[in-house]
């Protein structure tokens, strides 16, 4: 990654004397793509809105290219070198042509201009057909297409998207996202996406940056978040759904066991003997055996369980188990009909010392 | 039955003869009724543009006045105007009372809130994010409003139409304000309503004719305006 195109520091925002920004520092780089996760109401949105100078903050700094975004000026001249696609479309009531030309008119382009860039990204979102539809009869998702067609056709330096599929069903949203993807990857443009979708966040970003109660707690690559949450809020967040309360009891070459309801986990990582911690497992971590795989498992934690519930999860069957502390496991449904599982049965649940994330309680 | 056909006949004949009298009255409630709409538009787009889109305590007191102006009795409209603009009043001096110039402004007093308040309520119909959208497209404050304009412009036709409306059929304040002077500030409405009390039904039916006609062939000029440009 090169250069840094935009930076924050010190950044608070608040509504009515409540602070629902507080950042003391976030840069994007040129060319990354960002992605911002977080519940609702954690300040993702007024995040964006901030860094595109839509809302005043009560203080802090927005730099663009070195430069501070101070005046009435300054935000308006910096804001015609970005833009932002919004959760809904927000398309202006005339054509479709003309939605996607209505940024390049404001910035006083000639008409010739125009027509070649509007030309350029209806065919880009695939929707050259629909160029002189009236933008009020289009499906959801042929307006957001419209909408990302026009944030697009201003050829922005850096593009804000506030949950731009949210609303979207899946399967328009995935076409959708394959395309944005690819005009992103073409472009080198800048990103940051606001997104509720783990799965778009792990695909596209190069960065995901979570936030809670306007601050942001996490920002790295999206394995280092997935993997290594800083906090229960995080690893509760990015789905880890086994959050163990333990106390170590002592760390041999790497190796840190834990005890946790009277078992002993081991877990990869570094904590002193005496310490509280939590035991953070993805439930695609944990295997299921019918018998006990101590033997044939490179796994160092197995532990005798009783199945307690089984949900569907999209293609995979969440299962519930007690191993004297609660253990969750995805199992595919291939697997769960070969296995056979059922509520009460008596299996064996193991997972790696790798696949456990200790975070110390310590504050 | 028979006093309605007859008034109508010579109604008829009156049209057909283009009296100069019904002609210069005529001439004169669309200028008059045309410059009042106009001032109301200007002044109650532009602030029910500020109410619509900006925050303010008292926000919601400011609206329900505006909203009960858009049912101002024109006859109080009258009363007040013709205090302010008495010889002795604090306007007295420009020495405007019952000429046109004085129904001009009282019927800006009677459209203003009528135009206001429908603008507010047709800026705040929009989706509250269209103004940081059309801001993040780049655009200037002035080039936001005209935008936000042109996005409401149906209903803000509407609020046009009624304005309009609102004035060219009221009687009460441009009777008490203009005086209903013959060839100075007699209007239709005013003149419908003398011909009527002296009886003379003909010239007070050929009058309400001629209202009736204008008030449509105005609202569907502005109809047709308000209904271009509609993409399929």
């Amino acid at each position: 990654m090169s250069d840094t195109i935009l930076a924050i520091d010190d950044l608070k925002v608040e509504f009515g004397g409540v602070t629902v920004l507080d950042i003391p520092s976030f840069c994007i780089r040129e060319k990354e793509f960002v992605s911002l996760i977080g519940p609702n109401g954690s300040g993702k949105s007024t995040l964006l809105l901030a860094l595109n100078r839509l809302l005043k903050p009560v203080s802090g700094r927005l730099s663009f290219r070195g430069n501070e975004i101070a005046s009435r000026d300054d935000a308006l001249h910096y804001r015609r070198r970005v833009s932002m696609v919004f959760q809904e479309p927000l398309l202006f009531d005339t054509t479709v042509y003309r939605n996607v030309a209505s940024g390049l008119k404001i910035r006083g382009m000639g008409g010739e201009e125009i027509r070649e860039r509007v030309t350029k990204y209806l065919a880009c979102f695939n929707i050259e057909h629909l160029a002189h539809r009236s933008a009020r009869k289009l499906s959801g998702g042929e307006s957001q297409r419209a909408s990302l067609a026009r944030a697009f056709a201003m050829e922005p330096e850096v593009i804000f998207l506030d949950e731009p599929f949210s609303a979207l069903d899946p399967p328009t949203r995935h076409s959708l996202t394959d395309d944005l993807e690819k005009i992103v990857r073409e472009t080198g443009i800048t990103t940051l996406m606001v997104t509720h979708d783990q799965s778009e966040a792990l695909r596209m970003s190069d960065r995901i940056a979570v936030m809670q109660d306007g601050k942001i707690v996490q920002s790295g690559s999206p394995l280092a978040v997935m993997n290594n949450p800083v906090n229960e809020f995080v690893a509760n967040f990015v789905g880890m759904d086994t959050i163990l309360e333990g106390k170590v009891r002592r760390q041999d070459d790497g190796i840190v066991s834990v005890d946790v309801s009277g078992k002993e986990i081991d877990a990869l990582g570094a904590a002193a003997p005496g310490d509280d911690v939590y035991c953070c497992i993805r439930p695609e971590n944990v295997t299921i055996e019918l018998t006990d795989p101590d033997d044939l498992t490179s796994a160092r934690n197995v532990f005798p369980a009783v199945i307690r519930d089984i949900f569907s999860v999209g293609p995979f069957l969440k299962v519930v188990l007690d191993c004297g502390f609660t253990l969750t496991s995805f199992v595919t449904r291939e697997a769960f009909a070969i296995l056979d599982l059922k509520e009460g049965m008596r299996v064996f649940a193991s997972f790696k010392a790798t696949a456990v994330h200790l975070i110390s309680l310590r504050k | 039955m028979d006093l309605i056909l007859e008034g109508l006949i010579t109604a008829c004949k009156l049209l057909w003869a283009l009296d100069p009298e019904v002609l210069g009255i005529t001439w004169l409630s669309l200028k008059v009724s045309g410059i009042a709409t106009l001032i109301s538009v200007g002044l109650g787009v532009s602030s029910g543009m500020v109410v619509a889109l900006t925050r303010f305590p008292g926000k919601k007191f400011v609206v329900s006045v505006v909203n009960t102006g858009m049912g101002l009795p024109p006859v109080v409209v009258g009363l007040f105007v013709t205090v302010f603009l008495w010889r002795n009043g604090p306007f007295g001096f420009l020495d405007i009372l019952y000429t046109p110039t004085a129904i001009i402004i009282a019927q800006s007093v009677i459209a203003t809130p009528i135009v206001m308040g429908i603008s507010i309520a047709a800026l705040q119909n929009l989706p509250n994010k269209l103004r940081l959208q059309i801001l993040s497209l780049g655009a200037t404050r002035l080039q936001m409003v005209f935008m936000l304009i042109r996005e409401a412009r149906l209903p803000l036709m509407a609020a046009v139409m009624a304005g309009f409306g609102g004035v060219i059929s009221e009687v009460g304040a441009s009777i008490m304000v203009g005086g209903n002077i013959k060839g100075y500030s007699r209007v239709l409405t005013t003149a419908t309503v003398m011909e009527t009390g002296k009886g003379e039904f003909a010239t007070a039916f050929a009058l309400s004719i001629i209202l009736l006609f204008l008030v449509f062939l105005v609202n569907y000029l502005f109809t047709l305006i308000q209904q271009r440009e509609r993409p399929r």
